[in-house]
């Protein structure tokens, strides 16, 4: 008998599979569907919504098949009358308790309880009852938290607390006044949420989405006073043509600008070409710190989610971030001055918008720092998804679009900027750029391999100049706090430390175009998305920051050099300790 | 610390001093006063009753006699109890002014005092413990030393046999043997689903790991059952020497007990007890000289019903949300901290140095087939009796309810009991005499659960009973999986409704729907049992239910919304009570008139029912 | 105002209690309920300030702490009154009509269990089965067990307790 390998019967089918699989696995791979909710691979294995129940011969009950390993000769059963019943039971308890208004919600057509309610045919509720009311909070410049839609499956719970070690949000109360919140009921915008907004993307449901801010959009967009330019971020153009039905992971770049024109967007940049100023300012910045071994490590401080994490959680490390602002911020303060100078238009007529795969670049663009003179660097930030939803809205055909180019004079990025999106892009993008300046030549070695793939921690040392930097790169905050509790305790010497509070990076980002658990389970979607922003990066023509024809000419007309005064004074921020919590005791 | 020969020192000298509390006929000048100190007791003042006997011996100067706070006798309804050893004489409903008395008549001039005897059901007052028809049908085995010793004294434990069994384990058997004997003498789990013993620890030790943990289960949950606080506080070592013998057949050092933070007293005295014990070495490192180490900590439950369950209790001692996990892995593979953990409830410990003293046979010799020994339950309700009682398995609900209880008070018939708590059934009348057992239980609809046993006449509805149960498992369940979480507050919405008077027959169905999905698609045993109360009480008295939703009446008129209070002509005398009792001058009639309700004052508050003697308002 | 002598509420620091509390404890996380019961004990219920001085104390999530003890029926948020009166509604009370102190107990103080009057004097909450079944109905009042209770019995208490306040 092979000891690797389990037998069992599932459906009348034989079924062989690997020692260890659960039921669901073992099922999936021999067709039949099981339907899951609270079920998210990896990260919420924990059976709570019973949707998932299957029988067992000779087992008393349901067994749980998202948990429950296959034994050698089970016998199960995926769809008897029983089980079908109990299901049918089970959804029609949780939509009952379910604020049913999918007309007007944001997930509509992307929702994994519509989805099983289409799929199971729910024409009437029979189980209907008192439904928990509750306020929505939408508080904060980033999330909006809805329980009135929340199923309680706790995948975003689970995703805040063991993906991202932040656990802002848990279960409160027990029984049928169960909810998840925050510490009494606060809003998110006065805890420790660090608004990566990973825990919509967990989410089945609409009850939690992104702070929208089309509307106001729309409105500057109808303004003719108003010059509303547009950059949008690396990942976006990887994720975007998801929400329009094309594989995951296509480059819809060329499809997208168009979009953005149609919208009436008047100017449409590139957030790759901010990432090439990030990178002349950071890599210099690195290069004068490893020199005077001044700070060091540095830390990367391009992911404002992981900012407000450090802030909140290790200020003693703050002197190690990098001062330098982030891609659309830097791009944002270009335009309202150089830009605006260059193409003689009144900066207080400039607005500016990102579009970004990010929820926490919306509470960026609110912090004090990012402005200049008073005027906001960045006057609004949607998300990928959101722009779909714009596109959608102003009834676009988006497949069928045309292909069109970046605006000049910002227009031509690098391939280093390509990267930005992705876990590892931001260091290797750097290390392009520093180890030409370091050793003062032209160097053909541009490909870090060490620093690719989805490892939520990649150590490597890297040589350079015939010096060995040891850099290390982590995604998600629970690797980002192993990393500093590294550097913290003294156990860990590196000079380059590059931090995204989204597993994967920015191509996983808050904002990005949401897969369903299914998804999720069977197709690595950061890899996806990633390989496409590789290959972005592959076919450029150029491939290092500081080689970019639209960097040379900006220091030259404008900045003078990485560093100068003018760049300190658009281009960095400081940071500042932050209390996690804002607890109320006036009650008392 | 104490070496064995020590120990058997204290157990030779203390059983001389203490044969009196056991043994009528002992030759001694000495004399015994024993004050209950359970939490029934205690609240009725039962610590002045003791300070005050101990004041006057002293202010006359009387000696040989002792005066000794014990566990609970189990006659709770005749609270405060004293009773005098050797002879054995049961006072009650004494208070604290009534020891000056029981002094000078009892211990001076040796007499009784007669109107603080114990009357039985029929009025007969009784002079001694064993002569009260309460007392007849129990088998104490659980409940051995309850109200005989001083539950803050070990030497006392030890006096009657204690720690004796754990030597015996770790001189003279293997943990095979132990295990052995447990799985032979038949003992099952005396939490509520009743699973063997042996078998449990037989698994225990079979699985892998350097770690294990014994945990005993005291977070008694089920509302009106109190057997375990009852041993807890009377007889806190024979638990912790189970849990020692426990330790050594799995393999265990470390052992865990959670009890309810709402038994102060059982509590205190489990740390009393355990201090003792260490003092002694009878626990720690090297007991009785031998390589086997063993501890026990308390752990306080917090007010959550639901960890009572064995997960869900596991992940409250780890400091969590007491939240099941998904069986399997059942603790015996995976517990405490992932590792191989023993749970087993109070009762069940307390069975168990027994076991080991008088062997298997003697245990398995005692109740039916498939349940052996004795069963603890807690009797309370309407029942003249409350208290609780240790009676051998297989005894009837007729024995228990009325040979033991006394029968229905206020000249009420008898309705229902119910077992099992909120995860039980009713039992009705046509199966009083079933012998009560695992399988029994099971078979009528209900289920042994933790022992409360809760008796109800004829004025008690059904559907009302249940509606009682939902309201419990709604706010204690957890509220991790949808079925318990959603479903069983729909199942007390429908219930709302019926007892409203707006229940359909479609509520009925909708009701046995729920039920039957709730019960198999729920994570843990309280969703699963959840609907019980429901399921048994639609089974034995559905036509309870079909008056409230078909004719919309409650028989038993506790359904106020659609309940309509009138005299009966006939049996009314006339007397006018229920007209001084009603709160709001609702009732006509003068002198000896027939009494009338106007219907439109009643607020159907009951008040006049209670208060006719001759039961002719209905 | 807070009127618990023992209340922490204006004080940002630990105090002596807290000080002592985690010196007893190892900062471990199955401390937690144990920790909180103590809290508990202490100061009538659990203060946010304490929740989050636990949570650092224990590396515990604030939320996850606030999720425990809102789970837990024994912590309360809140100051509890001075007089906590609790209704036993276990089973065999329940049986014996102590749903009916409870109405009575929520008419009379205007407020529902869980809940404390506006002065601060009484507290209502619903307990399961106190143990002195063959007292019943029971309802006690800061631990003193009031048996074979009715709604004569508790309005009485309720006088006198009344009466006594407004004398002081």
């Amino acid at each position: 008998m092979d000891k690797k390998f389990v037998t069992l019967t599932i459906d009348d089918q034989k079924v062989k599979v690997e020692k260890g699989t659960t039921i669901l696995q073992a099922a999936k791979q021999a067709g039949i569907d099981i339907p899951t909710l609270c079920f998210l691979k990896e990260i919420n294995e924990v059976g709570d919504c019973r949707m998932c129940i299957v029988e067992v011969e000779g087992r008393r009950g349901f067994a749980t098949s998202c948990i429950q390993k296959v034994e050698e000769g089970m016998v199960v059963h995926t769809n008897t009358p029983n089980v079908m019943e109990a299901r049918h039971t089970i959804l029609d308890l949780i939509i009952s308790n379910h604020a049913k208004d999918c007309l007007t919600c944001t997930r509509s057509g992307n929702c994994e309880l519509q989805a099983l309610a289409t799929k199971f045919n729910i024409s009437k509720i029979e189980f209907e009852g008192e439904r928990a009311e509750h306020k929505v909070d939408d508080l904060s410049p980033s999330l909006v938290r809805d329980f009135n839609k929340c199923i309680l499956c706790r995948r975003c719970v689970a995703t805040c607390k063991n993906v991202q070690k932040i656990g802002a949000i848990d279960c409160i109360n027990r029984g049928f006044d169960s909810c998840i919140s925050t510490v009494g009921d606060l809003s998110l915008n006065d805890v420790n949420c660090t608004f990566c907004g990973q825990c919509i993307e967990a989410c089945p449901t609409g009850a939690l989405h992104e702070k929208e801010t089309i509307d106001e959009l729309w409105v500057k967009l109808k303004d003719p006073d108003a010059v509303v330019l547009v950059q949008t971020a690396p990942a976006v153009r990887v994720g975007l043509g998801e929400e329009f039905g094309m594989p995951i992971g296509t480059n819809v770049t060329k499809k997208m600008v168009t979009a953005l024109k149609r919208l009436g967007f008047d100017k449409v940049f590139d957030t790759n070409t901010g990432a090439d100023l990030t990178i002349m300012e950071e890599a210099s910045e690195f290069v004068e710190r490893f020199s005077e071994n001044d700070n060091l490590p540095m830390l990367t401080s391009c992911c404002p989610a992981w900012i407000k994490f450090i802030e909140s959680y290790y200020p003693e490390l703050l002197p190690n971030l990098s001062s330098c602002k982030s891609p659309h911020q830097m791009f944002g303060a270009i335009l309202k001055t150089y830009y605006a100078k260059k193409e003689e238009i009144d900066p207080e007529k400039i607005y500016t918008v990102s579009v970004m795969p990010c929820t926490a670049k919306k509470f960026e663009r609110t912090r004090q720092e990012m402005k200049n003179k008073e005027l906001l660097d960045v006057d609004n930030v949607i998300t990928t998804r959101e722009l779909a939803r714009m596109i959608k809205q102003a009834n676009i055909d988006f497949n069928k679009l045309e292909d069109s180019e970046f605006d000049d004079p910002m227009g031509e990025a690098t391939g280093a900027g390509a990267i930005f999106g992705t876990t590892g892009g931001v260091m290797e993008a750097a290390l392009r750029t520093a180890q030409d300046k370091l050793t003062g030549k032209d160097l053909e070695k541009i490909d870090f391999e060490q620093v690719r793939g989805g490892d939520g921690i990649k150590r490597a040392t890297v040589n350079i100049a015939g010096k060995d930097v040891k850099i290390v790169v982590a995604s998600g905050l629970a690797n980002a706090r192993t990393i500093l509790d590294e550097i913290k305790s003294g156990k860990a010497d590196y000079q380059f430390v590059e931090i995204m509070a989204c597993p994967g990076g920015c191509v996983m980002g808050g904002g990005q175009p949401i897969k369903s658990s299914k998804t999720i389970s069977d197709v690595d979607v950061r890899k996806l998305r990633a390989d496409s922003l590789y290959s972005i990066d592959e076919k450029s023509t150029v491939r290092k920051s500081h080689e970019s024809p639209v960097m040379k000419k900006l220091y030259e007309e404008f900045l003078e050099e990485p560093g100068s005064y003018r760049a300190h004074k658009l281009l960095h921020t400081h940071y500042n300790k932050r209390d996690k919590y804002k607890l109320d005791e006036k009650q008392n | 610390m104490k070496t064995l020969e020590e120990l058997h020192k204290i157990r030779e000298e203390k059983r001389n001093e203490l044969d009196l509390r056991v043994n009528t006929k002992t030759d001694t000048r000495e004399k015994h006063i024993l004050v209950c100190h359970g939490t029934g007791c205690t609240s009725s003042k039962s610590p002045e009753i003791l300070e005050n006997f101990r004041k006057i011996l002293k202010e006359k100067n009387i000696e040989n006699v002792r005066v000794i706070k014990t566990g609970c006798f189990g006659l709770c309804a005749k609270g405060p109890i004293v009773i005098i050893r050797p002879e054995d004489t049961f006072y009650a409903n004494v208070t604290p002014n009534d020891c000056e008395e029981i002094i000078q008549t009892h211990i001076i001039e040796g007499k009784n005092v007669e109107r603080l005897l114990c009357k039985d059901i029929d009025g007969t007052k009784v002079s001694s413990l064993d002569e009260l028809s309460f007392y007849k049908k129990q088998k104490r085995i659980a409940l051995k030393n309850c109200g005989v010793i001083n539950p803050e004294n070990i030497d006392e434990y030890i006096a009657f046999d204690g720690y004796k069994a754990l030597e015996k384990c770790l001189k003279e058997l293997t943990p095979d043997d132990v295990i052995k004997t447990i799985s032979e003498s038949g003992l099952r789990g005396r939490g509520g689903a009743g699973f063997p013993t042996g078998k449990k620890w037989e698994l225990t030790k079979a699985s892998e790991g350097n770690q294990k943990y014994v945990v005993c289960n005291a977070d008694e949950g089920d509302p009106g059952a109190f057997m375990d606080r009852s041993i807890l506080e009377g007889d806190p070592h024979s638990v912790l020497e189970a849990m020692a013998i426990a330790a050594y057949c799995i393999g265990a050092n470390k052992g865990y007990i959670y009890v309810r933070a709402e038994y102060p007293i059982a509590v205190k005295r489990l740390e009393i007890a355990i201090n003792q014990a260490r003092d002694y070495g009878i626990l720690g490192k090297n007991i009785f000289g031998t390589n086997f180490d063993f501890d026990i900590e308390i752990r306080l439950g917090a007010g959550a019903f639901v960890c009572g369950e064995e997960t869900a209790l596991l992940e409250s001692i780890e400091g969590r949300r007491g939240q099941p996990r998904v069986k399997p892995p059942y603790p015996a593979q995976a517990g405490l901290w992932g590792k191989p953990t023993l749970i087993n409830n109070v009762e069940t410990y307390a069975n168990i140095a027994q076991i080991i003293l008088n062997g298997a046979q003697w245990y398995s010799s005692i109740g039916t087939a498939n349940s052996k020994g004795t069963k603890v339950f807690a009797l309370g309700g309407n029942v003249n009796n409350i208290g609780l009682v240790e009676v051998p398995m297989g005894t009837t609900l007729r024995e228990i309810v009325f040979d033991i209880g006394g029968g229905i008070p206020n000249g009420r018939e008898f309705k229902a009991a119910q077992t099992g708590g909120p995860s039980g059934g009713c039992i009705p009348k046509e199966h009083l005499d079933t012998p009560i057992d695992y399988e029994s239980l099971k078979e009528i609809g209900s289920m042994m659960g933790s022992g409360g046993l809760i008796v109800m006449d004829d004025t008690k509805c059904m559907v009302s009973l249940a509606k009682f149960y939902l309201e419990f498992t709604v706010s204690e369940s957890c509220g991790k999986c949808t079925p318990c979480r959603i479903g069983t507050k729909r199942m007390l919405e429908v219930l709302q409704k019926i007892c409203n008077g707006d229940g359909t027959e479609l509520d009925i169905y909708k009701l046995e729907k729920l039920a039957a999905n709730i019960q198999k698609s729920s994570i843990c045993g309280l969703g699963q049992s959840a609907p019980n109360p429901v399921i048994s009480t639609l089974k034995y008295f559905r036509e309870e239910y079909r008056e409230h939703v078909v004719a919309k009446t409650c028989r038993a008129l506790e359904c106020k919304a659609m309940a309509k209070i009138t005299v009966n002509e006939e049996k009314c005398k006339g007397c006018g009570l229920c007209q001084k009792h009603c709160p709001v001058d609702a009732i006509r009639g003068e002198g000896r008139d027939k009494r009338v309700i106007d219907q439109d004052k009643c607020i159907k508050c009951g008040t006049c029912l209670t208060s006719c003697p001759f039961h002719a308002i209905g | 105002m807070c009127e618990n002598k023992n209340c922490c509420c204006e004080n940002n620091g630990k105090d002596a209690f807290l000080e002592e509390l985690f010196s007893v404890y190892k900062p471990e996380k199955d401390n937690l309920i144990q920790m909180l019961n103590e809290i508990q004990e202490h100061y009538g219920y659990i203060p946010k300030n304490v929740q989050q001085e636990l949570s650092e104390f224990l590396s515990i999530p604030l939320a996850e702490v606030y999720g425990v003890v809102t789970f837990y029926s024994r912590f309360s948020l809140e100051p509890q009154g001075k007089y906590k009166i609790s209704v036993c509604l276990g089973t065999a009370c329940y049986v014996k009509g102590s749903q009916k102190i409870m109405d009575r107990l929520t008419d009379r103080l205007k407020i529902g269990p869980g809940q404390t009057t506006k002065d601060g004097l009484f507290t209502i909450e619903e307990t399961r089965c106190v143990g002195a079944c063959g007292l019943a109905p029971v309802f006690t009042i800061n631990n003193e067990v009031y048996g074979k209770a009715t709604v004569q019995k508790l309005d009485q208490v309720l006088d006198e307790l009344i009466q006594a306040e407004n004398n002081n």
